[in-house]
């Protein structure tokens, strides 16, 4: 499956409710181009910390599910998050990797999960489900067995490298936290 | 609790009527950790993330055994800043805490996290390497942590026996008012 088609998947399953922290590169571009809503934080820079953010989040609301959406490459650079995650095992989290074991925003250059498994790592860590999909069908089932039941949840999604050209998030970055909050304020 | 008692204690000799100052005792106007933690959640601050360091052992202590706050242990500082970034947004008031090297490590996410998206946070960084006097691991970041918040554009208070409090408030105003990072350097024996 392609990186779009994953995060359209997601996006069409969404909750009104539902809270987004979508990393930084294209994943954001495309979660902004697919489906823009307040509940939705883009990052722009910060490489690697949406799982970080996703879980302060996700304890400061613990009655709202988070989803983050993040890549390979960025989780490969803040591992230790998946530590503590699981260690604190925050019920209302799901952590999703589109893994096109690449660092597909900056030119394709390989990482490291083509070898690592990313979901073992997180199943290590202590999070309670992990799974790894890799085709459309079995990411919307995932996503919406994941929903209904307490997390930590892992689910790696196996996608291909490339993307159509696509804009950058057309929010400036104040707005973007600006109107998240009073979404959350507002609900 | 302290700097306001400065003149009214200290160990003194009593002959008859009159009063002798003896010496003055650092150690009987010292801020406490607990009073310093009460001082910040005086302020609303009740999320606490960080990477620990020894000056700031008896402020963690006292954090972790506290109920009425959240404190989450981090792997990197760059992490905690993530994690009081979520919890600013989902309505709480966050101090990251770290030594003054984690500011090495997590000047990036500080740059393109919350002084981007204009999230207030205290920093709470002890400060190693103060004045060269420590061990060499430290003395280069020691000199340089000022110039490195500086150069990002990160107001910094460093913390004094004697005025704590003032110090404290001062911080947290320039952070409400300009809704970014501001930190607080801790130099060893400024908090017992």
């Amino acid at each position: 499956m392609k990186r779009y088609e994953a995060i359209k998947a997601i996006a069409d399953l969404l909750k009104e409710d539902e809270l987004v922290i979508s990393a930084n590169g294209m994943i954001s571009r495309e979660m902004c181009a697919i489906r823009d809503r307040s509940h939705n934080f883009y990052m722009l820079g910060s490489m690697g910390l949406a799982s970080s953010i996703g879980l302060g989040l996700a304890i400061s609301v613990p009655n709202k599910k988070v989803i983050v959406i993040d890549g390979d490459g960025n989780v490969l650079m803040n591992l230790g998050s998946l530590t503590t995650i699981g260690k604190l095992c925050q019920k209302n989290l799901i952590h999703v990797v589109l893994d096109n074991e690449s660092h597909d925003s900056t030119g394709g250059q390989p990482t490291a999960s083509n070898m690592a498994k990313l979901e073992e790592i997180a199943k290590a860590s202590g999070f309670r489900t992990t799974k790894r999909v890799c085709s459309i069908e079995m990411l919307k089932e995932a996503m919406r067995e994941l929903v209904a039941s307490d997390g930590p949840s892992f689910l790696l999604a196996k996608v291909k490298r490339g993307g159509e050209p696509i804009p950058r998030v057309s929010h400036e970055p104040e707005v973007v936290k600006d109107r998240f909050k009073k979404a959350l304020f507002d609900d | 609790m302290c700097a306001k008692n400065v003149f009214r204690i200290g160990r003194d000799i009593n002959f008859g009527d009159s009063v002798i100052f003896k010496k003055f005792d650092w150690s009987l106007i010292w801020m406490k950790a607990d009073e310093f933690c009460l001082l910040l959640k005086g302020y609303g601050f009740n999320f606490f993330a960080g990477v620990p360091c020894t000056i700031l052992r008896e402020i963690i202590g006292n954090l972790m055994s506290d109920r009425d706050v959240i404190y989450i242990t981090a792997t990197r500082e760059e992490e905690a800043i993530g994690i009081a970034t979520g919890a600013y947004l989902g309505g709480n008031k966050s101090v990251v805490l770290m030594q003054n090297s984690g500011i090495g490590n997590s000047i990036g996410a500080l740059a393109s996290l919350p002084l981007l998206y204009k999230v207030p946070m205290l920093l709470l960084i002890s400060w190693r390497g103060y004045r060269g006097k420590d061990a060499p691991e430290h003395l280069i970041m020691g000199e340089a942590i000022l110039r490195l918040l500086r150069s990002v554009g990160i107001p910094f208070q460093i913390l004094s026996r004697e005025r704590v409090e003032e110090e404290v408030s001062s911080a947290v105003r320039d952070m409400e008012k300009r809704q970014i990072p501001v930190a607080l350097l801790l130099r060893r024996g400024v908090i017992k």
